[in-house]
């Protein structure tokens, strides 16, 4: 690692201003964060320690949701006996991910913030615009099997990595963000962007802004479900993943929110699913209305050309086994 | 002034230099060499240890984040002459051929063991609530953040389970 200073946070206020600079960086579990300043990907000249902040609680909000603390735990989130009763995808979705000495160590906050696992930012040697604006993208004529379909730009092809961050914009929760200027609430399905001709840019966030938490909605129930599909069964990321709340009522889809990991650059989340499912009973013909939604405008680069039909199947699958589960 | 670091219940001092990750500090300041590192990026757990009762990579965290917490490596869960029932488990199933990952292993394990009287679930878990059933797919699922590449995973396995059933009976 590049020598950096060292400091921890005494405050948010003081948060906010020691990651103001361009050159310093905010740390919380660091899971991600130091292993890219090994690659030397991250090079900060500072690092303010978030850790004793406070921002670890989760606990019962005035309309009956949830606050998830951007300190917690992914662990803690996903062990928290509301978290499993009441956002059963939440649990899913964040146990599917990792490992559990990383989700030990890793926090929510952090988990919104961490970067692509594309081959070619993590290799300096390589091209990278998210990592090198102006040195071109490797992956879109290259290695790009855990690449984008949907989303993706001439400028880079990433695909947001995380598990738990698909859950949260099935549920539409909403992250909480402490600035110099002032607080505001921000919803998951608009804290991530697409790539666009700023790939660098993956966020919402401006400097010196931390994210303090994340707010969930009342629980609305329903059959919830993640299905992950990876290249083995644990510790890898997802090529399709799937979050999906589902309610049936008299044979036909009442509620159908769904959100895809392993596609785009951001959790993917597309309304008129919804739209489309909503008031229609289950039927082959009815998923494949819906895929064609989904996939409409999806392209492949090559070697990630299966995530197409792959992620058809996987909607099929989810949808069929919601509705039975549901009925 | 920082406040030390506990290590096997000696306090230690914070490294001055703050790129010194927890496993660097173990094993280059405090010649605690049980603690292994292998892929150095949070693959392959072989440095895993238990911070505070919970197991975590040492090379993905700053011994300076870690001011006041308690550590416990291999060399703090047993010795030769009395080594702890998973250590002993592991010898009896041949739970290992080289030996690296070994300790990542049986710290992992040891923490493991508290996660499953604590019924906290995982991806292998057909419910999330409610008490675990100990079968090899738990243990599989639970332990797979540890790479053997000497590929005594079912010895690994056999060991765990002979002691988390024992705990659970």
């Amino acid at each position: 690692m590049r020598p950096f200073e060292f400091t921890r946070a005494p405050s948010l206020k003081e948060a906010g201003s020691l990651t103001a600079a361009s050159d310093s960086m905010a740390i919380a579990g660091g899971t991600n964060l130091l292993d890219l300043m090994k690659l030397q990907v991250e090079t900060p000249s500072r690092l303010a320690d978030l850790n004793r902040l406070g921002f670890a609680q989760i606990e019962d909000t005035d309309d009956g949701g949830l606050l998830l603390g951007a300190l917690a735990t992914n662990t803690e989130t996903a062990v928290h006996p509301r978290v499993r009763r009441d956002y059963p995808v939440l649990a899913r979705a964040i146990l599917a991910g990792a490992t559990q000495q990383l989700r030990n160590k890793a926090t929510n906050g952090g988990n919104l913030c961490q970067r692509t696992r594309c081959f070619y930012f993590t290799n300096i040697d390589q091209p990278c615009n998210k990592r090198e604006p102006g040195s071109g993208c490797g992956a879109i004529d290259g290695i790009a099997k855990l690449h984008a379909i949907l989303g993706t730009s001439d400028q880079c092809i990433a695909t947001y990595p995380g598990d738990m961050a698909v859950a949260l914009s099935a549920l539409d929760a909403t992250v909480l963000v402490s600035g110099p200027g002032t607080d505001r609430s921000v919803p998951l399905r608009e804290f991530h962007v697409l790539p666009g001709d700023t790939p660098w840019v993956e966020n919402v966030l401006e400097r010196g802004e931390i994210i303090t938490g994340i707010t969930l909605p009342p629980p609305v129930g329903g059959t919830q479900l993640y299905r992950k599909v990876r290249e083995r069964s644990s510790y890898a990321f997802a090529l399709v993943s799937i979050a999906a709340i589902v309610e049936i009522a008299d044979g036909k889809f009442t509620r159908a929110d769904l959100a895809f990991g392993g596609l785009a650059h951001k959790p993917w989340h597309d309304p008129h699913l919804a739209d489309a499912l909503v008031g229609q009973a289950p039927s082959r013909e009815l998923f494949d209305t819906a895929a064609d939604i989904l996939l409409e405008d999806a392209r492949g680069y090559g070697e990630n050309d299966f995530k197409i039909p792959l992620a058809r199947r996987t909607l099929h699958a989810v949808l069929q086994q919601a509705a039975e589960d549901a009925a | 002034m920082a406040e030390p670091i506990t290590v096997n219940g000696t306090p230690q001092p914070i490294p001055d230099d703050p790129r010194v990750t927890l496993l660097d500090f173990l094993r280059h300041d405090l010649g605690l060499t049980g603690t292994k590192k292998g892929c150095d990026h949070g693959q392959c757990g072989a440095c895993t240890v238990i911070v505070n009762g919970i197991r975590i990579n040492s090379c993905l965290t700053l011994a300076a984040m870690h001011e006041g917490d308690s550590v416990t490596t291999i060399e703090g869960l047993g010795t030769p002459d009395e080594p702890s029932p998973l250590q002993r488990a592991f010898l009896e199933h041949d739970g290992f051929q080289c030996g690296y990952c070994t300790p990542g292993q049986i710290c992992s394990a040891t923490a493991l063991l508290q996660e499953l009287a604590e019924n906290w679930p995982s991806d292998a878990s057909e419910k999330l609530e409610g008490s675990i059933a100990i079968t090899s797919e738990e243990i599989r699922e639970r332990m797979s953040g540890n790479l053997c590449r000497c590929g005594a995973y079912a010895n690994i396995v056999a060991a765990i389970e002979e002691i988390a059933a024992g705990e659970t009976a």
